[in-house]
């Protein structure tokens, strides 16, 4: 088990330096200083004195992997990639472009707001999901389960956006139950995320139900599950006991690598529902055109998306006796 | 007479599909007395797993009962309510499938799956369950009872699987055993093995037996009586030795004939014309009418009724009813058509085709933090093999025992670890992929599962042509058109089959098609891979006589892969046997079975279940 987990690991190594130098490339090379120094100073009356005066000041003054003019080991570490780059392995990301910002301190503040509405949504929206999903597989074949899955094509044929207006002009404009938008902290916080959350679960419901009714249809089809209807068990506890764990596998490989990205907040909901997380972080950065908020935020979606895939692989251990047998 | 524990009255199971009403179970009726060993024996698509699962309450979904009534000791079990029928279910019947490999759940163990039963039917403290769990155990032979008791069904074998499967359905002591198919996916010494320990048990419990098989052999050893089903109705009701002594329907005849390794080997099998009907379009009359040899006029049209002619043995045939031999609806239609011989004279065993020396094939075993190689898996371990021109070597032994890799190995489908390999004196083993081209061409192969080993996507025509484009680039499309159509009539499939798909066919049209597959190409070897394994015995034969006229016609040699020694018995003229790795014996087929040497070989064939002398 432990061998398991630290192979696991060490194969993530040589990939979180895979992304490290992939987002440099993205950020340095593809889009170069010069670039983003125009960008920000703009386009047309800038001069190259100001430019080469904006990249020193920012920290962009080296050239971006190889740095000629030094020698020793010091042509690579006077470059951009190790000044800006490599620290982001040890999550060191430096200072945002624009107003010389903390970064790292900025995401451990707005983290916790982006959690406050992703996590309830996240655990509501699996359970329910699982429930209705489960509820139609009991029921399959009857008009109950056809008028659910035609229900649920309906849901997510129809726009996110949709929900969102939807719900603060219903819920919060004409009912007027909870504030359209905003956010506070500490408890005070409840009254704002109940109207984001339940958006969030009611839009993912309609994938979500009819993901986890074929995954559990695929098990109610498998010789196993006859065994057991032979042995006498209630079809209740053939779906619940015997269906539910072997369907975990599937399930597990969908839920357990977005459990990071629970961090990362969701840009749509945050911006419409002005919540001060991660994801109208990201937005903000990219509408002031901070390269640096913007490139921490990438190469941290990209070490989120490796730590999900971990979590899984160990999360299939704790489900299928067959992983560790190889 | 005491009441029997199974009746089953016109039983009627139908379902409902796209192409009408399917008449799987047509009105069936037969009883099983108390510790009585009664054998169903169909061909697949006849209706004995519905029968089965009708009287265990099964039926899912798009099935219901048409009619009829299943009296478990005198009471109908299909009007009970569905709590009623769990009572029952797992406690007073119970039943075992044919897939063990599939049939525990994988994430439960051994020990959770069988308490579960107990629990669920005898009110006993957990650790009575658990001791009697370890009981049942110890009962179907494992040695240490305690420890299977918390393993994962992944760490046995199929073997040892189905004895945990017998420990589940006999735990409760049923009045009813259900076996479909039970030693199917098993090797021949496991069968052996494992219908031992059903026989043991259930007379020990005084439980009966309902055994579904499609094996003969296993019928006459083990069942008192017998139903032979066809189309959904019982063609022939008898005794055992009745049955396989005296048979009286067309059908069962055919099927006893149609069993290979009792045939003379220069002698094709006989056959059944054509295959099942679907169960959504039968015969008014009699279901075999179409089929049958002896068919008379009034067959297609008037339904036979069960006769009699001896105590006991019934038979659902026109011919025994003497009103019907009577009315001009007896004038026979077709005369039972001659077998030809096949003139198979015994190949001459001088030219050497195929030939290989110290082959051995090992598959690493990786360990640890980074997957260091520890040791290997020898599956192919050191065998010599000289395969004749014209002749049939068939490779035998039970899964796991390198037989199919080394198949695959000497057609260079999985890369040797070493040895070498000769064809016509030239030598494979250092030939790169770009240099095997002409030997591609020259050795083919056929494999086991006609449903899985023709791509889906494509057509008939293009699979084979496929094989014509790359080995056969000398071919113009017209030409190899051409020789597409012609492999199909030789393999007995008619032009238009090349426009058709996969799934259109049924598995014995399938393996033809295979066998078109490795012809086209113009092979001077086959290897065989339980080329006839996955068929239905009729099917089967019709398999084996094609495989044996075209060796004939084209001086093919077969490598044959299989376990079945019947088969063995029937095409082959040499026998190797594999164990472990290793060919344990090499001899001509007749001094094998008469004088076998090794001690393995002589394991295997006393683990064939054999039916005597009596036909």
């Amino acid at each position: 088990m432990l061998t398991y987990i630290i192979r696991r690991i060490l194969y993530a190594v040589p990939i979180v330096i895979g992304v490290n130098v992939l987002t440099a490339l993205l950020f340095f090379y593809v889009n170069t200083p010069d670039d983003m120094a125009r960008k920000i100073l703009g386009e047309k009356n800038v001069t190259p004195a100001a430019i080469e005066n904006w990249k020193k000041d920012h920290g962009y003054g080296l050239p971006a992997f190889l740095n000629t003019k030094e020698a020793g080991l010091a042509t690579v570490t006077q470059t951009i990639f190790y000044q800006k780059s490599v620290p982001l392995l040890w999550l060191d990301f430096g200072r945002s472009d624009r107003n010389n910002i903390d970064i790292g301190r900025e995401i451990g503040r707005r983290m916790w707001a982006s959690l406050a509405i992703s996590l309830p949504m996240f655990t509501f929206g699996v359970f329910i999901d699982l429930f209705f999903a489960m509820m139609l597989a009991y029921y399959r074949g009857t008009y109950l389960d056809i008028s659910g899955v035609v229900f649920c094509v309906i849901m997510m044929s129809v726009s996110t956006l949709f929900y969102i207006i939807g719900g603060q002009f219903i819920l919060g404009k004409l009912l007027k139950l909870f504030p359209i938008s905003g956010y506070d902290t500490g408890v005070y916080s409840f009254k704002f995320l109940v109207l984001p959350v339940a958006v969030g679960v009611i839009s993912g419901a309609g994938i979500g139900i009819r993901f986890y009714r074929t995954v559990f249809l695929e098990e109610i089809n498998k010789d196993y599950i006859r065994t057991a209807r032979a042995k006498g068990l209630s079809e209740a506890k053939v779906l619940f006991k015997h269906a539910l764990k072997n369907a975990m596998i599937p399930v597990l490989t969908n839920v357990v690598v977005s459990i990071p990205f629970l961090f990362y907040g969701s840009l749509i909901m945050e911006s419409f529902f002005s919540i001060p997380g991660l994801g109208n972080f990201t937005i903000d950065a990219i509408q002031a055109q901070d390269f640096a908020i913007v490139r921490s935020m990438v190469y941290m979606g990209s070490i989120l998306y490796i730590v999900g895939l971990i979590l899984t692989d160990i999360s299939y251990t704790l489900v299928d006796p067959r992983v560790l047998f190889e | 007479m005491p009441t029997p524990v199974l009746e089953v009255k016109n039983l009627k199971t139908y379902f409902k599909t796209g192409a009408g009403v399917a008449r799987a179970v047509d009105g069936v009726s037969f009883e099983i007395a108390r510790g009585e060993t009664f054998a169903l024996v169909g061909e697949s698509g006849c209706g004995t797993s519905v029968t089965a699962l009708s009287i265990i309450q099964l039926i899912q979904d798009s099935g219901f009962y048409g009619g009829g009534q299943i009296l478990l000791n005198g009471r109908d079990v299909i009007p009970l309510s569905e709590k009623e029928k769990r009572k029952m279910r797992g406690n007073k019947v119970s039943m075992i499938f044919q897939e063990p490999m599939t049939s525990l759940n994988p994430v439960f163990t051994v020990g959770d799956q069988i308490l579960e039963t107990i629990m669920l039917h005898q009110k006993k403290s957990a650790a009575d369950a658990r001791a009697a769990a370890i009981e049942m155990l110890r009962s179907v032979k494992f040695p240490n009872p305690e420890a299977i008791f918390d393993e994962y069904p992944h760490r046995l074998s199929g073997g040892m699987r189905q004895r945990v499967m017998i420990a589940i359905a006999l735990c409760c002591k049923p009045d009813l055993l259900i076996a479909d198919e039970p030693t199917t996916a098993l090797d021949v010494t496991i069968q052996d093995e494992i219908i031992k320990l059903i026989k043991e048990l259930k007379e020990s419990m005084g439980t009966a037996a309902l055994l579904i098989t499609h094996n003969l052999a296993l019928v006459y050893n083990n069942a008192e009586t017998v139903g032979v089903m066809y189309g959904g109705k019982i063609a022939e009701l008898a005794p055992a030795r009745a049955l396989f002594k005296n048979p009286m329907h067309p059908y069962t005849i055919k099927l006893l004939r149609s069993i290979p390794g009792r045939a003379m080997r220069a002698r094709p099998l006989d056959t059944i014309p054509g295959s099942v009907p679907p169960a959504t379009a039968y015969a008014e009359g009699c279901r075999f009418s179409g089929r049958c040899p002896r068919e008379m006029q009034g067959c297609a049209a008037i339904e036979p009724l069960l006769s009699s002619r001896e105590p006991g043995h019934f038979a659902a045939c026109h011919l025994y009813d003497s009103d019907f031999m009577k009315t001009p609806d007896s004038t026979p239609l077709h005369r039972e058509a001659e077998i030809l011989p096949i003139i198979s004279t015994p190949p001459d065993m001088r030219e050497t085709l195929v030939k290989a020396a110290g082959l051995k094939t090992y598959y690493p075993i990786r360990k640890g933090l980074l997957k260091r190689v520890t040791g290997y898996v020898k599956a192919v371990d050191g065998i010599d093999l000289t395969m004749k021109k014209g002749s049939t070597l068939a490779l035998v032994g039970e899964s796991g025992s390198g037989k199919t890799t080394a198949g695959k190995t000497i057609i260079r489908l999985i890369e040797p670890t070493g040895g070498e390999i000769f064809f016509k004196d030239a030598r494979l083993t250092h030939l790169k992929e770009s240099e095997l081209k002409t030997f591609r061409s020259k050795a083919q192969i056929i494999f086991q599962d006609p449903y899985s080993s023709l791509n889906p996507r494509l057509t008939v025509g293009k699979i084979i042509e496929e094989g014509l484009l790359t080995l056969k680039p000398g071919l113009d499309r017209k030409a190899r058109l051409e020789k597409i159509a012609s492999t199909l009539g030789r393999v007995g499939l008619d032009a238009g089959a090349m426009e058709r798909y996969p799934h259109e066919f049924s598995g014995g049209q399938r393996q033809r098609v295979g066998i078109a597959r490795a012809l086209a190409v113009d092979p001077e070897f086959i290897v065989c891979d339980e080329a006839v394994s996955a068929l239905d015995v009729s099917v089967q034969a019709q398999i084996l006589n094609l495989l044996k006229s075209i060796q004939r016609d084209f001086g093919l040699s077969f490598l044959f892969i299989t376990h079945d020694l019947g088969v063995v018995k029937y095409v082959a003229d040499e026998v190797a046997v594999m164990h472990q790795g290793k060919i344990v014996e090499h001899s001509a087929t007749e001094e094998l079975f008469s004088n076998p040497k090794h001690a393995y070989t002589k394991k295997l064939l006393a683990a064939v279940p054999r039916m005597g002398n009596d036909f």
